[in-house]
């Protein structure tokens, strides 16, 4: 009974309201820290938690927070789920096909290899990446045997159980993995990747895409952006 | 939760144990497992009027109907259970905004689905991306009850269909020669008596069902299956409570789950079915009236 009519006091709430004002809804992952994760309080938190809010909040937009897997994230982005990707999402010529990013408020970063041990066979041997990241794409062309998975934990456990040589992803995301763990060692060399990480959004939503934008370029000017980045990434991450 | 857990990094053993297991993303995991069983709940009843309308249209002397009932069956059984629960959340979605889109749009030429877009205007979203996250929710598990229903509703047409027929024509026969109509042959003396020879393929079904609950991670409900994998992963010193990779428990833990409910499932049948048989001119009932005797 109680939520009987807690729900139809949502709903009259929600019929008054309903065309007040736009509300964006952020699709992000959810599951890639320090860039989103959800935290213990069971809410979307990290990096582009705190960006994304401080863009909201600058562009006069109400957003909310939504996860979905990575590997749908973009159709379901398409069929209108929600209306942005936040998502540690690196522009690549190949998404830009399909979607539009807005300027990029994430410098290109590092990738970096992790392996069980320094000296592993990073070009011949079997690399586990997410599937559908830049990461998963350089792996397939440098020769190594590519082995995809959900999530970047599950790339993680594969070359902690040996199903893989050595897992291949944003440095940033595996540092966690390898600084704490003691398991991983970082392997190789850290090959830049991407354009940057930027907000995708649907072709047809422009004026949003131009709203971002200008929030974007107005934190980059006064430094906030370089500020959350040193928060999140550390001293030296690449700043702009 | 608690006022001691304000601090989760001071803890250690039992408290640290206890304010682990009583965090925001812990209260939602165990939420989640009434999720699965309220899937269950309604997915159980909703199947059933599917399959009996379906068993019934399969009978029916009407033709188009009868083409109807078989069709659904064959069809549904016939197609992948995953294919399904892809094609009829999506299809379901798509199709109520798109007559959402009849009603409430400005109908100025901008088209629906172009370059792999689906695209509707902010009026005819459903829900309204304004509404709560939890009218989200709500969304999605509706869609998913149709999905589950519409599939395991094709198999209990088909279980009913069966059991229809396996009622002894003597039986049928008697009570018309009693002069009672179709409708109250049916009635009075067909149903009454298929639910014995109904009840092996029905239980079947449900155990099917229960053990079909984790394909709502597929359909984006956060359910058990969603919530293990995601509190059993790797946290890092980032998170309140950091810990390796502890999947394995979380998995144990709804394997345990999953037994404890078919066991439970399985004594709830037995007794329904010793109820069924009794009288019936089966040899379970027969051997209930010899040890009545």
């Amino acid at each position: 009974m109680k939520k009987l009519i807690l729900t139809a006091a949502a709903l009259a709430l929600t019929a008054g309201t309903a065309f007040a004002n736009d509300v964006v809804r952020m699709g992000t992952e959810g599951a890639y820290p320090p860039y989103n994760f959800i935290n213990d309080k069971n809410e979307v938190d990290g990096f582009e938690r705190e960006l994304g809010d401080a863009l909201c909040e600058k562009a006069g937009l109400t957003c909310e927070w939504v996860t979905n897997d990575w590997d749908s994230i973009i159709p379901n982005l398409l069929s209108g789920n929600y209306d942005t990707i936040i998502a540690g999402m690196s522009i690549t010529d190949e998404r830009q096909e399909v979607i539009d990013f807005t300027q990029n408020y994430y410098p290109p970063a590092a990738s970096a290899y992790a392996a069980a041990s320094a000296d592993a066979d990073l070009m011949g041997g079997v690399v586990a990446a997410q599937v559908g990241t830049i990461q998963a794409d350089y792996v397939a062309k440098s020769g190594a045997t590519l082995l995809e998975f959900d999530t970047l934990d599950d790339t993680v456990a594969a070359v902690k159980n040996g199903e893989a040589d050595a897992v291949f992803a944003d440095k940033d995301a595996l540092a966690p993995f390898v600084t704490e763990g003691g398991d991983l060692v970082w392997s190789g060399d850290d090959v830049p990747l991407g354009g940057g990480i930027g907000i995708g959004l649907r072709k047809s939503d422009t004026e949003l895409k131009e709203k971002f934008n200008a929030v974007i370029s107005e934190m980059k000017a006064d430094g906030s952006l370089n500020e959350m980045i040193v928060k999140w990434f550390g001293d030296e991450a690449a700043t702009f | 939760m608690f006022d001691t857990c304000a601090d989760p990094k001071t803890l250690e053993g039992l408290s640290w144990l206890l304010c682990y297991l009583t965090t925001g993303k812990h209260l939602a995991f165990y939420s989640s497992f009434f999720v699965v069983l309220a899937l269950m709940a309604i997915v159980a009843p909703v199947a059933l009027a599917f399959g009996f309308g379906g068993a019934i249209a399969a009978r029916s002397p009407v033709l188009p109907l009868r083409w109807f009932g078989k069709a659904y069956t064959a069809m549904v059984r016939g197609i992948p259970d995953i294919v399904f629960f892809l094609f009829v959340p999506v299809v379901m979605d798509q199709g109520l905004e798109y007559l959402r889109y009849l009603y409430k749009c400005p109908h100025d030429g901008t088209p629906v689905w172009a370059n792999n877009e689906f695209s509707v205007c902010a009026a005819a979203k459903l829900p309204l991306s304004t509404s709560p996250q939890i009218w989200h929710e709500v969304y999605g598990f509706t869609l998913a009850v149709i999905a589950f229903s519409i599939v395991f509703g094709a198999f209990a047409a088909n279980v009913l269909y069966g059991a229809m027929n396996a009622v002894p024509r003597a039986q049928l026969e008697t009570a018309e020669a009693y002069g009672m109509s179709p409708a109250q042959v049916r009635r009075r003396v067909l149903i009454p008596q298929m639910w014995t020879y109904a009840l092996p393929g029905l239980s079947n079904l449900w155990m099917i069902l229960i053990k079909a609950t984790p394909l709502l991670f597929l359909l984006g409900v956060e359910d058990i299956v969603y919530w293990a994998r995601e509190l059993g992963a790797t946290k890092s010193q980032l998170y309140d409570y950091p810990h390796p990779d502890w999947r394995v428990w979380y998995v144990l833990a709804l394997l345990v789950f999953y037994l404890g409910m078919t066991k439970l499932s399985e004594r709830v049948l037995d007794r329904l079915s010793a109820r069924l048989s009794k009288g019936q001119a089966t040899m379970a009932g027969e051997a209930q009236r010899k040890a009545a005797v």
